[in-house]
């Protein structure tokens, strides 16, 4: 591919005066702009109303999670990961918990699998509501964003109860979860689910088979499938590609092996078909999610290890050797071996990857994180030109992207 | 434009040979009547500020605003909570801040032309209020329109202010300097002239068809009135939906709205726009609103009588001047609703879509509309 420069606002005068870019028209968008999902800042040229380059400007939200990763146990890191995906964060918490336990070499037990499972999947359905919701919101539909954010929030409040938290949940530990689910917790999940699907079909009748709607999505940012392995993508968007790809079957954790459901997968790649594939996902975490409330294994749900993983609180009140190791875990976190491990996880948003280098006990060496987001972001210099500039928010919204887990 | 130069020849000459038989009083009345029309017209764009509002919130499952209060309002009981509930303290409370927030001129303007840009978007709609006949009252035996200002050509008057309203936002796009300004701009002038073509086709079948019966065919009183038999959207059903498409288009309403986009364009093209002058455009975009669907009733949607084919009787008196002005004012109430109703059910288009839509499909459609309208009344007579 050939080298292109990055256009900055600033050198646009020069570039107009030398007669670089002709007649055409450098526009900026972002980092604060409505369409720009949070802080992502987009250079246009524009020829006319036609892209002719975008350059995507990345950064704005870079906390330097990895390193701080290096400065603090693994279990103090878990609230970091949820403001990686911030749409998700029961997701991340998981896949940073499991990436740690494959360093530890632990098998958690068979009820804190299910309920792992239980929550990705919710915050599946969280994610793709937001995901369709704000699309929805970016071709002008803005009931259709407000539907979502109505059962997102039921959502929530269910996260609300079992995590104490409605965004940053920080759910899952190294070794088990931050506590069981509360009594009567699945019930309502169970119930949710009931509701959400007649829901879910409300706002396809209204957006779905829209003819505006499908006039402004389909054939825009066709991927195809060549171009969508070529660039790594990863989730949905290479799913809509027809790359019957995802982590869940390919190569399952938690268990995903033991739940039956589809992969949806697009045709024609372009921003249509992410929607459709994100709508089905939907349909079928849904599927994934009443397997487990049925199959909810009993017993314990963390594993019992006093190196890994704190004793129960009752214990810690009245046995010495309890308070001693509750003491040392919170003070020098879950006691790791020494190695390294790569976890990837199937994400709303993709396949997010954690890297961790451990040089033994309970603060890591070396964390790197693979964001989805941040793959997804580096095929807009390819799919953007040509496109009208008043496709630009379909297609950021098609692609689904979050900018907290791309700067992270 | 031509209609516009056509027009002002017109009104100026009927308006030179009336000038000398009208006293002082007569002047003074008139102005009285527009100050009442404008008060009717920006009365119907504050509601539907409101209305957008509560009925968005009502479409989407939420409450809308309900909490904004003005403290000693509140005490009067029952009016006062009322009033909160209903989001009209949250009406007072926005045009407040309109007017008393701090007044921004960005210094990369064009300062004249950014300063005349909202007034030309809400003066030509108020203008043209004074042409739409909100009633009729009875006097001497004969009907009379309930309009500040009654002449042969309102409906052609009318049209031509509101396609002026297209200069608010071309001005405003062309001296903010900034490029979403401009493009906005270019979008509102492009969509509007497009969707004018189709607005004024739609409307010549009626006009065609109702001439021979009708002294004067170009007067919205007159075409009002010649629907007391029969809404003329049921004799013209292609014409009304084309001409509410159209007008759509010229208030850039979703699904048209074009000129705002804000997605991509933030706010199109009053971007630079903050407090009062932002509230200019605000206020001229629900006026759009407001008379259009005034031209919509009196053209289409049987302007006072209540149902098809129904009237109030002219020996009512007062009483009929009273019902068939509610009945024109309930109408807009419907029209304003059905516009927020489509706003908020349906996505935006896509700028080139909304052109290949005016220029492909609905001017054709409007000329074999125009020509079947032709033939008909050529065999008929």
């Amino acid at each position: 591919m050939k080298e292109e420069k990055i256009i900055d606002v600033k050198d646009v005068a020069a570039m107009a005066e030398s007669g670089e870019i002709g007649e055409r028209m450098i526009v900026n968008m972002g980092p604060s702009h409505p369409s720009t999902h949070g802080v992502l800042r987009m250079v246009f040229e524009l020829d006319g109303d036609t892209i002719t380059k975008c350059n995507p400007v990345i950064g704005y939200l870079h906390r330097g999670s990895e390193k701080v990763a290096e400065n603090m146990t693994y279990n103090q890191f878990i609230p970091y990961t949820d403001r990686l995906d911030y749409l998700a964060p029961l997701c991340n918490n998981v896949a940073f918990a499991t990436c740690a336990e494959k360093i530890a070499g632990i098998e958690i037990p068979e009820r804190c699998k299910a309920i792992r499972v239980l929550c990705c999947e919710l915050s599946r359905i969280a994610s793709h509501l937001i995901g369709v919701g704000v699309y929805g919101m970016d071709a002008g539909a803005w009931t259709v964003f407000m539907y979502a954010f109505t059962q997102r929030e039921k959502l929530y409040t269910l996260f609300e109860r079992l995590t104490g938290a409605r965004l940053t949940c920080s759910y899952a530990r190294v070794g088990g979860l931050a506590r069981d689910i509360p009594e009567g917790w699945l019930g309502d999940v169970a119930s949710f689910a009931n509701q959400f699907l007649p829901a879910l079909d409300e706002m396809d009748k209204l957006i779905t088979r829209n003819r505006i709607f499908i006039d402004r999505t389909e054939e825009i940012a066709v991927i195809s499938r060549d171009e969508a392995v070529n660039w790594g993508l990863t989730g949905a968007n290479l799913r809509a590609s027809g790359v019957e790809s995802d982590i869940r079957k390919d190569n399952p954790y938690l268990g995903y092996e033991n739940y039956e459901f589809d992969i949806p997968v697009g045709t024609k790649g372009d921003a249509y078909d992410r929607w459709l594939v994100r709508m089905e996902e939907m349909r079928q975490s849904v599927r994934i999610i009443r397997q487990v409330i049925d199959k909810m294994p009993k017993g314990a749900w963390h594993v019992d290890d006093p190196r890994i993983f704190a004793p129960e609180k009752r214990s810690v009140l009245t046995q010495m050797e309890s308070l001693i190791s509750n003491f040392v875990l919170t003070t020098e976190g879950p006691n790791l071996p020494k190695g390294e491990a790569y976890f990837e996880a199937e994400n709303p948003k993709g396949a997010l990857g954690f890297f961790i280098m451990s040089g033994g006990g309970g603060v890591p060496y070396r964390v790197r994180i693979k964001g989805p987001s941040f793959v997804s972001l580096s095929i807009l210099p390819k799919i953007m030109p040509g496109h009208h500039i008043t496709d630009v928010p379909v297609i950021l919204g098609s692609l689904d992207f979050v900018l907290g887990e791309c700067d992270r | 434009m031509n209609s516009l130069f056509l027009l002002s020849t017109a009104v100026a000459q009927t308006g030179a040979a009336q000038a000398s038989s009208m006293g002082l009083v007569d002047i003074l009345l008139k102005v009285l009547f527009g100050f009442a029309a404008i008060g009717v017209v920006m009365c119907f764009a504050a509601l539907s500020v409101v209305v957008e509002r509560k009925v968005a919130a009502f479409i989407q499952g939420r409450y809308g605003p309900c909490r904004t209060f003005i403290p000693y309002v509140m005490l009067i009981p029952f009016v006062g909570r009322f009033l909160q509930r209903a989001g009209l303290m949250q009406l007072a409370a926005d045009g407040l801040k309109f007017l008393f927030k701090e007044e921004p001129l960005p210094s990369h303007v064009n300062k004249f032309w950014f300063t005349l840009a909202p007034v030309m978007s809400l003066a030509p709609v108020l203008i043209a209020s004074c042409a739409i006949p909100f009633g009729f009252f009875m006097y001497d035996g004969t009907p009379h329109a309930l309009a500040a200002a009654d002449f042969d050509l309102s409906l052609l008057f009318v049209l031509a202010l509101g396609s002026l309203g297209v200069y608010g936002a071309v001005l405003a796009g062309w001296s903010s300097n900034s490029k979403y300004s401009y493009m906005g701009a270019i979008r509102a002038s492009a969509q509007m002239v497009s969707y004018e073509l189709t607005m004024v086709l739609s409307l010549v079948p009626v006009i065609i068809w109702i001439a021979p019966n009708c002294e004067s065919p170009l007067s919205l009183f007159d075409l009002g009135m010649s629907q007391s038999s029969m809404w003329n959207c049921f004799m013209f059903p292609l014409s009304a939906f084309l001409f509410l498409v159209a007008l759509f288009a010229e208030t850039n309403r979703q699904p048209f709205d074009m000129a705002e986009s804000e997605t991509d364009l933030v706010s199109g093209f009053h971007t630079e726009y903050g407090s009062f002058k932002f509230g200019l455009f605000f206020v001229g975009e629900y006026g759009h609103m407001v008379l259009g669907s005034s031209l919509f009733i009196c053209i289409f949607l049987g302007a006072w009588s209540p149902l098809p084919g129904l009237s109030y009787p002219a020996d009512w008196g007062w009483i009929t001047a009273v019902l068939a002005t509610l009945t024109f004012l309930a109408k807009i109430a419907f029209m304003i609703f059905f516009f927020v109703w489509v706003r908020w059910t349906l996505p935006r288009f896509r700028y080139d879509h909304v052109m290949n839509l005016g220029w492909g499909k609905l001017l054709p459609l409007s000329v074999a509309n125009l020509v079947f309208y032709l033939v008909l009344a050529a065999f008929v007579k």
